[in-house]
């Protein structure tokens, strides 16, 4: 079935993205005291989550491809639109990130040349040397930087592009050649990615709190990409059934949507207190100045947030009627995908900024880059029919019964 | 005249499927289906309902989360007091994170080991305790479906004719 991009939605879009560019504009103007990181950390919050819902939608993808799994083959289109943000969302963190290196913002502290400058000319000591980030230059370099982030923003871009090819080829051709084919790929991106997703979050967030580090840092980003990309999944899967798009998807497709909702909440919460616990027990100085940072400026809604991250889910979605109930779904999803954002809000934000900083230039940037998000993924819908032919598993799908 | 029962035998788990719908859509009540594994869709068919075994393991792993903050509790601050690596013991809330993955652990080891035991209670499969299946086969491949005549007000023979229409290889009364 084809997907009609209908004009309501494109103008309720367009009009969200306007909200955006007029918080950027009022951002530009109204600062603060830290000058334009509140804006560039906005951009940076809202670039990354949205950037990560398409990364966790592909890395869905592969993860059927890998595992030859069936039940989401009649979900096959939706997953692949969403994924076809990769390509905008990489160029909205290349362009912080470049905004960083020409020093338009100062979120990544390591960026400025000043701090490894142990003496000055006239012999006296530097004031702002840090030993620290000095030692750590040997990864945390700029050159090195780019080239990392360059590479996992192409590699993954590549395989977003490359499944998406195949998928319309498979429609033409059939056969079960391409099916082994992406088997394959996708064994080969998720070894990949299982590095990189750990690395790109070191490089990305983790330095922001330069000081600081943690070697599960990578699981708890990477563990929040995915559940953000299966609340996003299950909401849009009900909208579009709802629409009629879906009409080979049926309770048990929900069922399983929305059990992936309710398991990837408990990974999220599991790798979110492991890091706390450890580093709350140990509590090493240069281990806990993450966690001072957020509790002293920012604490109701850091541990708000993970309560209701965890608790939610956890009593609502326990049991097997409520995952096939549309309420309970919607009602579920749409409080922890805002707890979701907030979760890397808190990663972002207090580093860049110190203390809690809630306001227009927040709540507007949301809206313009949730406007701008679903206009591409709902674009990509437009461009294929809403289900695949001719996949060796698509029979099985549509029978799926649990 | 009550303890008679009609055994009918499938060596296929769909024709047994099919059979049983069959039979259920004449009115006629199914005591029980014998399979060496699940087959899928028979349970609303013969009439079994949902499984009530989930409501046990919430109950279970509820216990077992109270009991393990409660110990907790009682150990480490009520009864014993001790200084780990200077964290708080003073009350209960401060040295929570802590209690954590024992809370967790105690609540899983409850809800697994008492799911697990009251799925064998309630099937009569404990250990040392006789088979109750009729026929070792379906433990192999062999499916039998277990109807009583007095549930279904009609003789052995006129079940029995039903039932041979819906291709079994064998029909028993015991």
């Amino acid at each position: 079935m084809e997907f009609i991009f209908s004009k309501r939605a494109k103008i309720t879009f367009v009009a969200l993205m306007l909200i955006g560019v007029l918080a950027i504009i009022y951002g530009i103007f109204n600062g603060g005291e830290h000058g334009h990181n509140r804006l560039w950390a906005n951009i940076f919050v809202n670039g990354f989550f949205f950037f990560a819902i398409s990364i966790g939608a592909l890395f869905f993808l592969a993860l059927q491809y890998a595992t030859e799994a069936s039940y989401m083959i009649v979900l096959k289109r939706v997953i692949e639109g969403i994924t076809q943000f990769i390509f905008i969302g990489s160029g909205i963190l290349i362009v912080f990130f470049a905004a960083g290196t020409f020093h338009l913002h100062h979120i990544y502290h390591w960026m400025d040349p000043m701090v490894y400058i142990e003496f000055l000319e006239d012999g006296s000591a530097n004031p702002l040397y840090d030993s620290i980030i000095t030692g750590k230059q040997a990864y945390l370099n700029q050159p090195f930087f780019w080239i990392r982030t360059i590479l996992y923003l192409g590699v993954w871009s590549y395989f977003a592009y490359l499944f998406r090819k195949r998928s319309l080829l498979e429609d033409a051709q059939g056969g079960t050649k391409l099916h082994f084919k992406n088997m394959t790929s996708a064994a080969i991106f998720l070894v990949f990615f299982a590095f990189t997703s750990s690395t790109a979050s070191w490089d990305w967030i983790m330095s922001i709190d330069t000081h600081w580090f943690s070697t599960l840092f990578g699981w708890y980003v990477f563990s929040g990409i995915w559940v953000s990309a299966m609340i996003f999944l299950v909401l849009i899967t009900i909208y579009l059934k709802n629409k009629g798009y879906l009409p080979s998807v049926n309770d048990s497709h929900i069922h399983d949507v929305g059990k992936w909702m309710f398991a990837i909440s408990f990974l999220w919460t599991y790798l979110w207190f492991s890091q706390f616990m450890l580093i709350w027990y140990s509590n090493i100085p240069e281990e806990v100045t993450y966690y001072i940072t957020r509790i002293e400026h920012y604490k109701g809604l850091f541990f708000g947030v993970f309560f209701v991250n965890f608790l939610f889910p956890m009593i609502i979605l326990m049991s097997r009627d409520t995952k096939r109930s549309i309420g309970y779904l919607i009602t579920v999803g749409v409080i922890i995908f805002i707890g979701h954002w907030l979760d890397v809000y808190l990663m972002i934000t207090p580093g860049s900024l110190g203390h809690l900083e809630f306001g227009f230039i927040e709540i507007g940037m949301f809206l313009g880059f949730l406007g701008l998000f679903l206009y591409v993924v709902f674009n990509a819908f437009t461009k294929a029919p809403m289900t695949v032919k001719n996949h060796p598993f698509l029979e099985e799908s549509e029978h799926l019964h649990i | 005249m009550a303890d008679k029962v009609i055994y009918a035998m499938y060596d296929d788990d769909q024709v047994l499927l099919a059979g049983a719908k069959q039979l259920v859509s004449k009115g006629i009540y199914i005591r029980d289906v014998f399979s060496p594994f699940p087959i899928h869709g028979i349970d609303p068919v013969i009439g079994i309902k949902q499984t009530r075994l989930a409501i046990c393991a919430f109950i279970y792993g509820l216990i077992g989360l109270l009991l393990a903050l409660y110990g907790m509790y009682y150990f480490m601050i009520v009864d014993w007091p001790m200084n780990i690596g200077g964290k708080p013991n003073e009350f209960f809330y401060q040295n929570l994170p802590a209690f954590v993955p024992i809370a967790f652990e105690f609540t899983v080891l409850l809800a697994a080991h008492g799911m697990a035991l009251t799925y064998f209670i309630r099937n009569w499969t404990l250990p040392g305790i006789q088979a109750r299946n009729p026929y070792p086969e379906t433990t192999d491949d062999r499916f039998v479906m277990e109807i009583h005549p007095h549930d279904n007000n009609m003789t052995a023979d006129e079940l029995a004719q039903h039932l041979s229409e819906t291709g079994t290889i064998n029909i028993e009364e015991r």
